[in-house]
């Protein structure tokens, strides 16, 4: 076999993962013709090991190899050229260890500073620059966006991130704690933290208690609920649709007032702790969610009615930022951008969960414009509250159970995939230990990692002062990307 | 005399106030308190009193335009008639000094914001000349509309529409009036023209061109800004307020009007959203067609019988 199949958080041994030559890995990856949702490497004491994951979201199930690059290695035929999904992992990849997949075509740094950036230039009388950050007018993360216009019209917009890069993967290395998983990525703090706690307990054979689970689950669902509705309200607030942006802001502030409630943060930090959750949700916590939940219901019900039959705003949102889902396929978007691209990618379904095995994913009508991904994030938001309320009428039957289970000891030599749908998409963190069971690599993939090519595909042959609006739209995150 | 120091001191210090309505009406639509209607007056006596910074890539031009900009619009304000129909400047043809002075005003804005190299302030700039390109024809083809009709040649004729054309005039009003919301809405960068709150540069039109002023220049051109919607506010209040009242009740009718105005960009802002920048420019031939139907009003009354 070239390939090992796991599940998602079901370790692995180290040593029992194929290790193949490069040109055959090439191959295999090319005729398995799954998605890519890892591609790293990890030093190894004679050379580069290159660890390849691959998803196929309809059964379930990780497809798991590597190959080897000894010291004297420099280079390999590229991946890009025949499946596009890998550029920014190659990209990725020759940055951290300088092998070179050769004929990418768009081979540029992606975090690193050191060197020159190559923007792309078209040249004409007509066309002119305008580049844009990265220090932005809002209070914002940086990143800058280079433009190819002509007139009014984008031709090409090339975005360079990289500007806050912390070397989270190394620090997780040296001090892995929940802390740090909450501190990579401010607007996902949920979602990073349960995909280190379940790497983590995966790895330590902890079985959580369903109590445990139920609370993190809802507190997901809340993160995406809450971040959703705010950017209703941030998309209101760029077409200059005032009511929008005000009732939505107020809802946001209800949602994210209630997770204060639970537990002290109003972004649930120190919530989730490797073994459990840290604190309750009893029962008069559990009525008053439900009461705060359904006047957010019916605000956000009542608003996104409203606003979605505004001519005004519909002008603005529809046939603006298209990805078309040929587009969106090969650039391997993920998450909430491929959904409204018309491809159903969501982990909390597709990698079966057992606290989700109820509900069923309805079909999206999807037309790949801001319209569309304004859609998308009315739809999670009632499904999110559909879940949460499910959740809640269940937390009794669990009254007994333990909040937090103890740690037990590490395991040596194993390798493990932890993907959580966060309210952007897959984040997904993938640990290595070495031979005393502590951390040797940790790879961090968010899913702006993916999709920030989408956007400046987006914007091709719009107007530049749409540019706000799709980037909304998208609201991709700078730190999640940088790491 | 006394009536021009009345129009002195509404073209002065309406401004502020007027903007402050408009803010404080936004606020009541989304449900918030907002801030108090003096805060616009303050925020420029805190403008005056600071100090500017000047980019080292700009020439004379950039200083020099605030200063412009801020006589070019006073003076044109002394030609809009105000309370009691009353102008400070009363002469034949003065509409044509009137649009051309306040084209100065916008050309050297306009260059000012191409001075400071800054690829943002060039696309404002490209922006507003060709939205006020637009607007220029509209509106001499309804001055000389009305001069036509009324056969006075100052900004007077506006208030003699209904006594020269008697139930046609009421028509003509009407289009007049939402043609010259137009031009409002389009030279005072409001929804659904321009977002005047925004703070994303690549969709800002007016408040892009100012990127690089500061301070006291920041609040001349801020003030001028103002004074201008308190100007164009007055060619409509000169369309509907009757000449003959006293000075009380003209006075009480023409802030009522401009107040009035106020409460209507505000209301109006807070209910649609801003056209797409491709879509505004139909938005504002909208007030060439309204153009063209007074003139052919204006030319049934004439030669009709």
């Amino acid at each position: 076999m070239n390939w090992i199949i796991t599940e998602n958080n079901k370790p692995i041994n180290l040593y029992d993962i194929p290790c193949l030559n490069i040109n055959d890995l090439r191959s295999e990856i090319i005729n398995l013709d799954k998605r890519v949702v890892g591609f790293f490497g990890q030093k190894v004491s004679d050379g580069v090991k290159l660890f390849v994951v691959m998803a196929d979201d309809s059964e379930g199930k990780l497809y798991v190899s590597s190959a080897h690059f000894a010291s004297g290695e420099k280079s390999y035929e590229s991946l890009t050229q025949t499946i596009p999904a890998f550029h920014m992992f190659e990209r990725e990849f020759f940055e951290d260890f300088g092998i070179e997949p050769l004929h990418h075509p768009w081979l540029k740094p992606v975090r690193d500073h050191k060197k020159e950036y190559p923007f792309f230039e078209i040249e004409g009388e007509e066309i002119h620059q305008v580049g844009v950050g990265p220090i932005h007018a809002g209070v914002i993360e940086p990143g800058h966006f280079r433009f190819m216009c002509n007139g009014e019209k984008v031709y090409d917009l090339e975005i360079r991130l990289g500007y806050q890069s912390r070397g989270v993967e190394e620090l997780f290395i040296s001090s892995p704690s929940n802390q740090l998983a909450e501190s990579v990525c401010g607007d996902s703090v949920i979602a990073y933290n349960l995909a280190y706690s379940k790497a983590i307990e995966a790895l330590e054979g902890i079985e959580v208690s369903n109590r445990a689970q139920i609370i993190r689950t809802i507190a997901l669902e809340m993160e995406r609920a809450a971040i959703h509705i705010g950017d209703l309200g941030a998309i209101a607030g760029d077409t200059a649709y005032l009511m929008g942006a005000s009732i939505f802001g107020a809802t946001r502030t209800l949602v994210i007032n209630t997770m204060l409630e639970i537990c002290g943060s109003r972004f649930g930090r120190g919530l989730i702790t490797v073994g459990g959750v840290n604190y309750d949700i009893d029962e008069e916590l559990s009525a008053g969610m439900l009461k705060t939940f359904d006047k957010v219901v019916k605000d956000v019900k009542r608003t996104t009615e409203t606003m979605l039959k505004s001519p005004t705003v519909i002008s603005r949102l529809e046939r603006t930022g298209v990805v078309s889902q040929e587009q969106a396929k090969s650039l391997g978007l993920v998450g909430m951008a491929a959904k409204a691209s018309g491809i159903g990618l969501d982990t909390r379904f597709d990698f079966p969960d057992k606290w989700y095995a109820e509900f069923e994913d309805k079909k999206f009508k999807a037309t790949g414009d801001v319209y569309s991904r304004t859609r998308v994030r009315y739809k999670e938001i009632m499904q999110s509250f559909h879940i949460i309320r499910k959740l809640l009428a269940k937390l009794p039957e669990y009254k007994n159970e333990p909040l937090c289970v103890s740690q037990n000891a590490k395991s040596a030599d194993k390798f493990v995939v932890s993907m959580t749908e966060g309210w952007r998409g897959e984040v997904i963190h993938t640990v290595i230990t070495d031979n005393n069971g502590n951390i040797s690599r940790y790879k961090i993939k968010d899913p702006s990692f993916n999709n920030w090519y989408g956007l400046a595909i987006a914007v091709r042959n719009n107007g530049i002062s749409d540019f706000p609006l799709c980037n909304k739209s998208f609201n991709l995150s700078y730190c999640g990307n940088d790491l | 005399m006394i009536l021009s120091l009345i129009n002195l001191i509404i073209l002065l210090f309406a401004p502020f106030l007027v903007i402050g309505v408009i803010k404080k009406t936004k606020a009541f639509w989304a449900g918030r308190k907002g801030v108090s209607i003096w805060q616009p007056l303050r925020d420029f006596v805190r403008l005056m009193r600071k100090d500017y910074v000047i980019s080292e890539t700009t020439s004379w031009i950039f200083k020099f335009s605030p200063m412009v900009t801020f006589a070019t619009v006073i003076f044109a304000g002394l030609f809009v008639p105000m309370v009691q129909g009353y102008s400070v400047i009363n002469m034949p043809g003065g509409f044509i000094l009137f649009s051309y002075i306040l084209g100065l005003g916008k050309f050297f804005s306009l260059i000012a914001a191409m001075d400071t190299g800054s690829s943002f302030e060039g696309m404002g700039a490209s922006r507003e000349a060709c939205f006020t390109t637009i607007v220029e024809p509209a509106f001499f083809i309804i001055m000389a509309s009305i001069i036509a009709l009324t056969g006075n040649f100052t900004f007077h004729g506006l208030s003699q529409v209904i006594a020269n054309a008697g139930g046609l005039g009421v028509l003509i009003i009407v289009l007049a009036v939402l043609a010259l919301f137009v031009m409002l809405l389009t030279e005072c960068c409001r929804v659904p023209v321009d977002d005047p709150t925004t703070h994303l540069e690549l969709t800002m039109i007016h408040e892009v061109m100012i990127l690089d002023n500061s301070g006291q220049d920041l609040g001349l051109i801020t003030w001028a800004a103002g004074i201008k919607m308190v100007i164009l506010e007055s060619l409509i209040a000169a369309l509907i307020i009757p000449m003959n009242l006293s000075l009380g009740y003209s006075l009480l009718a023409f802030l009522g009007v401009i107040f009035g105005l106020a409460v209507v960009i505000g209301t109006l802002e807070s209910g649609i959203a801003r056209l797409r920048m491709s879509h505004v420019f139909e938005f504002i031939f909208s007030m060439s067609s309204f153009a063209l139907i007074i003139l052919a009003l204006v030319a049934i009354k004439i030669y009709g019988n």
